[in-house]
């Protein structure tokens, strides 16, 4: 029996990091905004049905980045726990915290165990009601998670995305104002307007009754924003 | 409860499916032996169609035998957001249906990305019937009706289900329940097709009505508590369900047709 060279454990976790940092970087970007009535999520998205934004339950979406397979598996599962949990105890008992431990054990797991670790970064976010605040989890490829605070931005050009709006970002926005910043800095950023980019923009409405995740069309966004959104 | 981000993968976009696969105790009914003791019934619930779309309604009584066992129970849900269901039986596996239904409906919207059809709709709800069969042969009859708006044919549309989870569509009406031969032949008698909602509301109310005049188990209008029976309307805008105060109104104006010797 041969015996396995010996890799050091910062060997490979380095490698492992390098790769899933990548994988990520040559995806395009999202970016989630808190404004006064609730949450907007801007991705760059060619597909009008693969949606890198979803509904998980009453009052939490997810959003990823990445690699398609491996992040709409996670989306599912996420959604399997979050319906399991409300039908065996209540709808107000699913929280996003949860969701996030879920996605974060699962994501390090497979990170230290599988051959090849997850190119996926995503975002639990929560709109909270009642003078509750939002919560939004960034859950990392490694299972790191972050509690973000306003904005967050993910998946290619995530730096400069979250610099820009470090500097311009301000918590009073209304949703017409998040949109605007959304798409100049990503305009900035020059990604946007580019051939085939289309702009996925989902909301979560604090004043929506029950099911509070809505998709905002083409046509809706263009008007919002004022100018054209591709 | 098993976590759903392990085991072999699920592709099922079924709720009863993940609940199968992940928490299967939560889908169990205990046998048992010897008879059922008396449980609460919910009796007359009626459907019926109209120019743009359906209405749905249900009297507010459970009864425990002979006992009132509840005077304010409802029997009218929406299913989602086209849709409704009113449930006639056994009122605790009753209710429990209707949410496993609900979840079921909305599982299947997250994960596909779309809504099931109508018919999707109503076929699912036949096998949840199927499934409580064993309850059904000690007792528990759970018997719901259905209805919504088909977006695709655009049109109202309404289903009933027998025990073995048969599952019928009415091209008009239909009521069920311990009242619903009383109220059927009252739906006979004022249903036209070409009826706008808030006739629809009316010729509903009166068929309630005179269920709860011929059948012991079926509330009629308590003016003195002030409750109605549930009426929710289903069209191409959604799931409405009818304010009390109209219910309130639509109640008094039979009462006084009655009261005049009409009817």
């Amino acid at each position: 029996m041969s015996v396995p060279f010996y890799v050091p454990a910062e060997q490979i976790t380095k490698d492992k990091a390098d790769y899933a940092r990548k994988g990520i970087a040559r995806g395009r970007p999202l970016i989630v905004l808190e404004y006064t009535g609730g949450i907007a999520f801007v991705a760059e998205n060619p597909s009008t049905h693969l949606h890198k934004v979803a509904e998980l339950y009453d009052r939490i979406a997810f959003a990823a980045v990445g690699r398609f397979s491996e992040f709409e598996n996670l989306r599912q599962a996420g959604v399997r726990l979050a319906d399991i949990r409300g039908y065996a105890y209540g709808r107000e008992d699913v929280s996003s915290r949860s969701i996030a431990n879920a996605y974060s054990q699962t994501l390090g797991q497979i990170f230290i165990q599988e051959f090849k670790p997850y190119e996926v970064e995503l975002c639990v976010a929560e709109v909270g009601i009642e003078g509750a605040p939002n919560s939004l989890y960034h859950v990392v490829f490694d299972g790191n998670v972050f509690d973000r605070k306003g904005f967050l931005a993910m998946g290619g050009q995530s730096e400069d995305l979250n610099g820009e709006l470090q500097r311009s970002y301000d918590e009073g926005l209304d949703l017409d104002g998040v949109l605007q910043l959304a798409m100049r800095v990503l305009r900035q950023a020059g990604t946007a307007g580019e051939s085939g980019s289309r702009l996925e923009v989902a909301l979560l409405e604090r004043d929506r009754p029950r099911r509070s995740f809505r998709r905002l069309s083409q046509e809706d966004v263009e008007s919002r924003a004022g100018e054209p959104a591709s | 409860m098993r976590n759903p981000f392990e085991g072999p993968k699920l592709f099922s976009p079924s709720f009863v499916d993940a609940l199968r696969a992940y928490a299967p105790e939560l889908l169990e009914v205990p046998g048992s032996g010897g008879t059922m003791p008396q449980v609460p019934h919910g009796t007359t619930v009626a459907a019926i169609r109209f120019a743009d779309g359906v209405a749905m309604g249900g009297d507010r009584r459970a009864t425990e035998g002979m006992t009132i066992a509840q005077r304010d129970i409802e029997k009218v849900f929406p299913a989602d957001e086209f849709s409704a269901v009113a449930i006639a039986g056994a009122a605790g596996p009753a209710i429990e249906m209707v949410r496993l239904f609900q979840t079921e409906l909305e599982h299947y919207e997250k994960i596909e990305g779309f809504p099931l059809s109508l018919e999707g709709k109503a076929n699912k709800l036949g096998q949840m019937v199927r499934g409580n069969l064993p309850l059904a042969m000690q007792g528990l009859v759970v018997l719901p009706l259905f209805c919504g708006y088909d977006i695709r044919r655009d049109t109202g549309r309404i289903f009933r289900y027998d025990v073995t989870g048969g599952r019928w569509e009415d091209a008009d009406y239909h009521a069920s329940g311990s009242g619903g031969k009383d109220a059927r032949a009252s739906l006979k008698k004022r249903y036209r097709s070409d009826m706008e909602a808030d006739v629809a509301v009316d010729v509903l109310m009166e068929a309630l009505y005179d269920a709860a005049d011929e059948d012991a188990g079926t509330g009629g209008p308590d003016l003195v508590r002030g409750i109605f029976p549930v009426v929710a309307t289903v069209t191409r805008r959604g799931y409405q369900r009818v304010a009390d105060d109209e219910l309130r109104k639509a109640a008094e104006r039979v009462m006084a047709a009655r009261t005049r010797g009409e009817g």
